[in-house]
């Protein structure tokens, strides 16, 4: 049913965790439906320094928001922003079509946390001034 | 993660069956040598006739029925219930067009009886309590002079709960409606008798008694009728026509014969590998639950639940360490909806998402129980660490207990 990538990265999901003090988070889906994803940003410069995600979810939810933080990683927020629910399964060989829409919200989480830095960054300036 | 291993346990014997070797042994003559047709004159179709009239009378004997003629071969349990439902319903139309059911059914009965709204039936689902078990008082509320009759699972294959049949069709019976019960996950396991228990219409299933797939029996006590779902060449009575399927009948009735037999050891050697199952997989992992009636319960049955973790992926992580079971969650279905059955006695979307059933059978062994006893923690606790749902103490006592 699933590549060896998707298996690979639910096997090994690549930074799992969360961020103690994170610049960013983001979190997509809900229990009910059987998905739900965190997912934390740490910004240095514009750039993605870290990312940690933490999932509950079936195998292709796990293995995309492990798959969409090794994509972020390193990543300018205007480069990171690019990545789409399409370009993750892309990269993980793609994905059964059940899958496609109610387990590939990892990125869809990343955007979320950028955003949430985003309007931190804001607020914090809006106090500056 | 634990590196993959070589060993297979196969836990999902209510998917499927291994068919006996005995069974098959039994089923070949007729389809090499014996290959009439029963509704042929000649020595050779009279062969297969006979054939399956002693098919008829082992398949009679199993649930204790009056006569072999009561007995309705079929392709399987999926179009017995449905000649049952559709049947009774449609023959006692003038009676009246109400239908009772429970919210356990497999879903040959949901929707079945979800078909006959269309045709202008009232179908009414009736609720169970947190076990599964039916509620006979919303029985008693619901059933009328309308109703002729009233489908109740004998034992959910899911969740394993058995339904007391025998008080369900005195109800039933104080009404003059018909019973018709789904005995597919039962049959073979446990004892039935059609008529101890006043059972009108019973589902079986060959696979699930270690038969060939494809093949099944409807029970029709005598004097209960239901017109025909099939048309043609007036087979079974009438009431199913097409050319029997001579080698799978005499496998569904050697199964049958088997079933009779071995079903009481049987039965005894699966309850304690399930109980030992259970506790293996409640005792030492937190927030750990069972599905369904701890006593009332299929010998083969084991379905679990875990918070803050989703089936699929425990289902995946098993898979990887040679472990094939079963999950209540919607990922592994083709809807989007987690197990109706799950939601029927109660649980929340997440808990159904969260269940793991296991089915046990003939060649499982306590070997096979302890490895997948001793490898479920350490999968809960891996798919807890990667949950943002678990709690903060929950993850302390996952740490402290590894």
């Amino acid at each position: 049913m699933y590549s060896d990538k998707v298996m690979d990265h639910f096997k090994n999901p690549r930074n799992m965790g969360e961020i103690s003090n994170p610049d960013g988070v983001g979190t997509v889906g809900n229990p009910v439906c059987g998905d739900l994803m965190t997912m934390y940003i740490k910004v240095n410069n514009n750039r993605i320094e870290d990312v940690k995600f933490k999932t509950f979810g079936c195998g292709a939810a796990i293995a995309t928001s492990s798959m969409t933080t090794e994509l972020a990683k390193g990543k300018t927020i205007e480069e990171a922003l690019t990545i789409s629910r399409s370009s993750v399964a892309e990269s993980l060989g793609g994905l059964p079509p059940v899958k496609m829409h109610c387990s590939n919200l990892a990125a869809d989480a990343l955007h979320a946390a950028i955003k949430d830095y985003q309007e931190k960054r804001e607020k914090k300036k809006e106090v500056r001034k | 993660m634990v590196a993959q291993e070589t060993r297979r346990v196969y836990m999902d014997y209510s998917a499927g069956k291994p068919v006996d070797l005995r069974v098959v042994k039994e089923m070949l003559p007729y389809m090499e040598s014996s290959h009439g047709n029963p509704s042929s004159l000649y020595t050779f179709g009279q062969e297969a006739k006979r054939a399956l009239d002693e098919s008829r009378a082992k398949v009679a004997k199993l649930i204790n029925a009056e006569k072999p003629e009561t007995i309705i071969f079929t392709s399987g349990a999926t179009e017995s219930n449905n000649l049952a439902i559709k049947g009774a319903a449609n023959r006692n139309k003038a009676q009246g067009t109400k239908i009772l059911t429970s919210s356990v059914e497999h879903m040959s009965v949901v929707n079945t009886c979800k078909s006959l709204v269309k045709e202008g039936f009232q179908t009414v689902f009736l609720p169970v309590d947190e076990f599964g078990l039916l509620d006979l008082e919303k029985l008693e509320e619901e059933i009328d002079g309308e109703t002729t009759l009233v489908s109740v699972v004998y034992a959910n294959g899911e969740i394993g709960t058995i339904q007391p049949i025998k008080a369900i069709s005195q109800i039933v019976h104080a009404k003059n409606a018909f019973l018709h019960v789904d005995a597919t996950a039962a049959c073979g396991q446990v004892p039935i008798d059609v008529n101890i228990e006043g059972i009108d219409l019973l589902t079986i299933s060959s696979n699930d008694m270690y038969g060939p797939k494809g093949v099944g029996a409807l029970y029709l006590k005598d004097g209960v009728h239901v017109a025909p779902i099939l048309h043609g060449g007036g087979q079974e009575r009438g009431l199913r026509s097409g050319t029997e399927n001579v080698p799978g009948i005499v496998g569904l009735a050697k199964a049958a014969e088997i079933a009779q037999n071995e079903m009481q050891a049987e039965s005894k050697r699966l309850t304690i590998l399930r109980d030992s199952l259970i506790h293996g997989l409640l005792d030492p992992i937190p927030s750990s639950f069972l599905n369904g009636h701890p006593t009332m319960r299929l010998p083969d049955n084991v379905s679990v639940r875990y918070s803050f973790i989703e089936g699929e992926s425990i289902l995946l992580s098993l898979d990887l360490m040679g472990v094939y079971a079963s999950s209540g969650s919607a990922c592994t279905a083709k809807t989007l909806q987690p197990s109706h059955v799950l939601l029927a006695i109660g649980l929340k979307h997440e808990e159904a998402h969260g269940s793991l059933m296991l089915t046990l059978g003939k060649q499982t062994t306590q070997e096979d129980v302890d490895y997948v006893k001793n490898l479920m923690p350490s999968v809960v606790e891996r798919l807890r660490k990667i949950s943002p749902l678990t709690p903060k103490e929950l993850k302390k006592e996952c740490i402290r207990t590894k």
